[in-house]
């Protein structure tokens, strides 16, 4: 009992002979090896998805779920374009696997704001310091300064600077970023 | 990516299992495996997802030792206070590397296992030879672009830098990494390339990382992990420096000290050449930078890396005296 794995909803206990049979029957697991049906929580809100184990959170939230407010730049980890929140923390969708996340909570972009419409005080900053030009890092930025905020890294400008460095903007609007950073963290703070 | 079968362990007696088998890899963070997977680099057939499992990620630290669970993930043991205050060296090897992000998904044992950044390794499609990932297929970095190569512990086979933070703090406080059924010390876990450039960790089908520990030690209380790189932040480094410092109750005569280079090797490179030239001497600024020298021992370098040589001496030598200014 002490030694199972997971496969989806499915326990299997790791066979002897080196193969594992993923999927076989009984325990409601789809028939296919390369197919798995998860839950996500996205948002609040429970999906279900059939999915190949390679799918990345990001390609699951933009492809399948619709929901494109999470950008993919590098798809490499690099640029910080794809940042969500997994629990509370930002972590990059395009190297977190779809199947990892089953039982998080997720929140993307689309979760920031009120149900009413009410902009998070980091969209409002970011629209007051027009921190942006194209607009392309803009959602990872803000889902980065929001946690980056909560973490309590943003006592400075030198500190927002270092601790929203995973987050690239080619057009270099970093001077505002970093403004509506600060200015969005005092008013959090007061 | 190639597709591959997902399981989840819940215990680690599940991940060991299933990573005994064939053609498996762990997933943790998933910062290395999920990249190198877009790239071509890894392949594997199932992938063994070990984040899940419960009690793995506990960061217990007292004067004598930390204990760092595999799983505890880099952004949470850089912000622990107890590391902060008596393994400063740790916690500022950990906030320097990556982004706020990749902190947040990586793992202290993923990223004992990070694959170098060599240019060539990552690039499959366009060159073929890799002796990392193909072994006999030769090395496409000797002679070709070679600015981020390593200049010690390299061979004819390889001479791919080893880009982490965190393992070169440790090295240089002989932290061991527990593999259940055996411990060793970070600095053997980790192998030079020599002929075999493919194997790059002392680790056999079916172990699996379960912690990290520290020796608590006068000269990890006094440490410090200065990083220099191309850009100020988000960044691997040019060179950089795990320096521990102890010195006797004259303030200025060193006891013990600590020195491992970051950036510059094939692994994480404790370098006690320099801590032998300066235990029992002063602290004394030309002391300190004849001393620092030492670190180059046996350097080789491949054109566009020439400057790592005269850099990686400066960066200890920058590191001591900014420790020895500390009360």
């Amino acid at each position: 009992m002490t030694s199972q794995i997971h496969t989806g909803q499915t326990i299997i206990d790791p066979p002897e002979d080196g193969h594992f049979r993923n999927g076989a029957g009984s325990n409601g697991l789809a028939p296919s090896p390369t197919t798995l049906s998860l839950h996500l929580t996205i948002n609040g809100r429970d999906h279900a998805l059939e999915i190949e184990p390679r799918v990345t959170l990001l390609d699951a939230l933009r492809d399948r779920l619709h929901l494109t407010g999470t950008k993919k730049g590098c798809d490499q980890g690099q640029c910080g374009a794809c940042t969500v929140h997994v629990d509370g923390e930002r972590v990059l969708a395009c190297l977190t696997l779809a199947a990892q996340v089953e039982g998080r909570e997720i929140t993307t972009i689309e979760g920031l704001a009120g149900e009413d419409g009410t902009l998070n005080a980091v969209q409002a900053a970011f629209l007051e310091h027009d921190a942006f030009q194209c607009g392309y890092c803009t959602p990872g930025q803000i889902m980065s300064a929001v946690a980056c905020i909560r973490e309590g890294h943003a006592g400075s400008d030198e500190e927002i600077r270092e601790y929203m460095a995973g987050n690239l903007c080619r057009c270099g609007a970093y001077p505002n970023i970093v403004a509506a950073v600060r200015q969005a963290a005092q008013e959090l703070r007061s | 990516m190639r597709d591959f079968s997902y399981l989840r362990a819940d215990s680690i007696e599940a991940a060991r299992n299933a990573a005994a088998l064939p053609g498996a890899m762990l997933l943790a963070g998933g910062t290395t495996l999920i990249d190198l997977a877009k790239c071509g680099v890894a392949e594997p057939s199932t992938v063994i997802d070990i984040s899940h499992i419960e009690g793995l990620n506990a960061v217990d630290v007292t004067a004598d030792r930390a204990v760092i669970g595999a799983l505890a993930r880099m952004s949470h043991v850089a912000d622990n206070p107890q590391v902060r205050n008596l393994f400063p060296a740790v916690s500022e090897a950990l906030w320097q590397a990556a982004s706020a992000q990749l902190r947040n998904m990586a793992t202290v044992g993923g990223n004992l296992m990070q694959r170098t950044r060599c240019p060539y390794f990552r690039d499959p499609a366009n060159f073929p030879a890799c002796n990392k990932r193909a072994p006999g297929s030769g090395c496409s970095a000797i002679g070709g672009v070679t600015r981020g190569h390593a200049v010690l512990g390299v061979s004819e086979a390889c001479i791919a830098t080893y880009p982490g933070d965190l393992a070169v703090a440790l090295v240089a406080f002989d932290a061991e990494v527990d593999l259940g059924e055996r411990k060793l010390k970070v600095e053997d876990f980790f192998l030079a390339p020599g002929a075999t450039a493919e194997q790059e960790h002392d680790i056999r089908p079916g172990e699996v990382i379960t912690a990290i520990e520290i020796p608590g030690s006068a000269a990890a209380r006094r440490s410090t992990y200065l990083k220099v790189r191309d850009r100020q932040s988000y960044e691997f480094a040019a060179a950089s420096a795990a320096v521990g410092l102890e010195l006797e109750s004259d303030g200025r005569t060193v006891r013990d000290i600590r020195v491992a280079l970051g950036g510059v090797a094939t692994k994480p490179w404790r370098v006690r050449a320099v801590e032998d030239a300066l235990r029992g001497k002063a602290l004394d600024e030309a002391i300190v930078r004849e001393a620092s020298e030492l670190a180059m021992e046996g350097a080789v370098d491949h054109g566009a890396n020439h400057y790592k040589i005269a850099l990686a001496p400066r960066v200890i030598a920058r590191a001591i005296l900014k420790l020895g200014e500390t009360a």
